[in-house]
């Protein structure tokens, strides 16, 4: 293989995978062995192997979500080892490398664990309550016609590095995931800082915040407690600045929004 | 009056009430650690007794003392009521395999467990200092005030009741280390340059509050028993 690393030993590996029917049915830990990992596949690679392995011995594959698998899509969300997206930091579960495990290690590898993130099978679990907060106000409306000129609303640079920051986040969830309280304030946070600090976004500021969040608490997911797990395992780094820009949003919109609802 | 309704039952309007409470408790905190340190004055609590007599019959303390109540009843009552959410949120199927240390402060995980030691200290703390004054008769000191004095006195040489008082105040010292600076974020008071400001202040308030008020059981157990 090109660029391979000629040093890179293949791994014997452990896994302890949750298996699970489907939404009703109660789930468990089984283990498998899978061998010959090598080091530079990527942790989805190597839930390919084990795949391929079940497929041939006639198993049930393990349902796991993935899409892009190049850390932009959010879709491959997997507890490993108690940490959400894995031991390292800012990757996704895709951008994940066999190298950082070691021959004869143990994998546990868990779905999302949420009220509000029912499981539909195995390691893939439903993330539409995160589709309904952004159908709650998650959006700008803008009346179609002619493209506006470039440039037409001045926006500051650092503002709009900022609004860019908080739009990186990819909808994974592994904020919730990883939050003792299941809770969704760094995601919504992360849309509502992005689009009160863009002038386009003002138009619906009020309605805005006030629905999202009542959607959050409808969806089930828990308060902010500022544990911080959330912004530790985020992998794009949404910062905990976020949070408090929510909390300004929401308490100054519900102080002076015309909505006595 | 639905939208009232709506905000403070959100969960954003649940810990703001946590921290707003949450703060002003910080603030009780000082008032009542500084009347405390005529203990330590050296005569035979005669100040202490006056101030003693002062706080419980002064109307705007009588006031003060009202809403020092509602503060810790808000307090307490969204801590039950958001501790069981959250608990819900994540749902009866915990992680197999949790990390979470990893990632995250215990003190900031356990706010709940620390409270409720705050809150049995609480009880503890009410009936022998403030039950006891009011309703049971004590004696009197030299100035005609009640001697409250003496009550501190024996129960700082009851060595479980030491012991109480100082694990509390680390439960205390522990909950403020995390909740001083979080009650500041709550509220959406986050900026670059303050910050780290308030995570400072949060520190060294936690830590001289919590060791003042534990120096005078010690104090007393060791060098007046
Ligand atoms: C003098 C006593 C107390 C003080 C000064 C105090 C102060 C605070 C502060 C400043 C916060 C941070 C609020 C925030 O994160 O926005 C907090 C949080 C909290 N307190 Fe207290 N507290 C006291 C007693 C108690 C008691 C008696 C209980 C429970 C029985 C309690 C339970 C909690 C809980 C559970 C939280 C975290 C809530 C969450 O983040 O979800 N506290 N406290
Ligand atoms: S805030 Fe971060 S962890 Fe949460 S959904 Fe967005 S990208 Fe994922
Ligand atoms: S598969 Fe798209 S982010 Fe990992």
């Amino acid at each position: 293989m090109a660029g391979s690393n000629p040093n890179a030993k293949p791994m014997n590996l452990t896994l302890r995978v949750w298996r699970q029917k489907n939404r009703t049915t109660a789930g468990k830990i089984v283990d498998y062995q899978v061998r010959d990992i090598s080091p530079e596949m990527s942790f989805l690679e190597m839930l390919d192997v084990l795949n391929e392995d079940l497929l041939r011995k006639g198993e049930e594959p393990v349902a796991f979500d993935h899409d892009c698998r190049e850390g932009i899509c959010g879709s491959c969300n997997l507890f490993i080892n108690g940490r959400a997206h894995g031991p390292e930091a800012g990757t996704t579960t895709c951008q994940l490398h066999m190298r950082k495990f070691s021959d004869g290690d143990t994998i546990t590898i868990e779905p999302w664990r949420s009220t509000a993130f029912p499981i539909n099978k195995d390691l893939s679990v439903d993330r539409s309550a995160f589709d309904r907060i952004i159908q709650a106000g998650g959006y700008v409306s803008v009346n179609t016609g002619g493209a506006p000129d470039g440039n037409e609303i001045p926006i500051p640079k650092e503002i709009a590095d900022r609004a860019f920051e908080a739009a990186t986040c990819i909808a994974c969830g592994a904020c919730v995931a990883s939050c003792k309280n299941s809770s969704a304030m760094l995601f919504v946070s992360a849309k509502v800082s992005q689009l009160a600090l863009l002038p386009q976004g003002h138009v619906e500021r009020k309605t805005r915040v006030e629905n999202m969040v009542a959607q959050m608490d409808k969806e089930g997911f828990g308060a902010c407690s500022n544990i911080g797990s959330c912004a530790a395992e985020c992998p794009v780094g949404i910062s905990l600045e976020n949070i408090a820009i929510l909390n300004r949003e929401f308490l100054s919109a519900k102080a002076t929004s015309n909505n006595l609802a | 009056m639905s939208w009232i309704n709506k905000t403070v039952t959100s969960s954003i309007g649940r810990k703001v009430i946590m921290s707003v409470t949450g703060l002003f408790l910080c603030s009780f905190l000082v008032v009542h650690l500084i009347g405390n340190l005529q203990l330590f004055k050296g005569d035979g609590g005669l100040a202490f007794n006056t101030y003693s007599h002062f706080m419980s019959t002064n109307p705007l303390i009588r006031v003060a003392e009202i809403i020092l109540v509602a503060g810790f009843g808000f307090h307490i009552y969204e801590s039950f009521v958001l501790t069981r959410r959250n608990q819900a949120a994540r749902g009866n199927q915990k992680y197999v395999v949790d990390n979470i240390g990893q990632n995250s402060d215990w003190k900031s995980r356990n706010m709940g467990l620390l409270g409720s030691i705050i809150l049995v200290f609480l009880i503890v703390h009410l009936y022998n200092f403030y039950y006891r004054f009011h309703y049971e008769p004590l004696p009197f000191d030299s100035q005609n005030n009640k001697n409250l004095y003496g009550v501190v006195m024996t129960s700082f040489q009851t060595w479980w009741y030491v012991l109480l008082y100082v694990l509390a105040q680390v439960a205390l010292c522990y909950h403020l280390l995390h909740g001083f600076a979080s009650g500041f974020q709550t509220l959406g008071l986050n900026h670059r340059k303050y910050t780290p400001v308030i995570k400072i202040v949060g520190y060294a308030f936690s830590i001289i509050v919590c060791a003042g008020f534990a120096a005078m059981p010690l104090y007393f157990f060791i060098f007046k028993s």
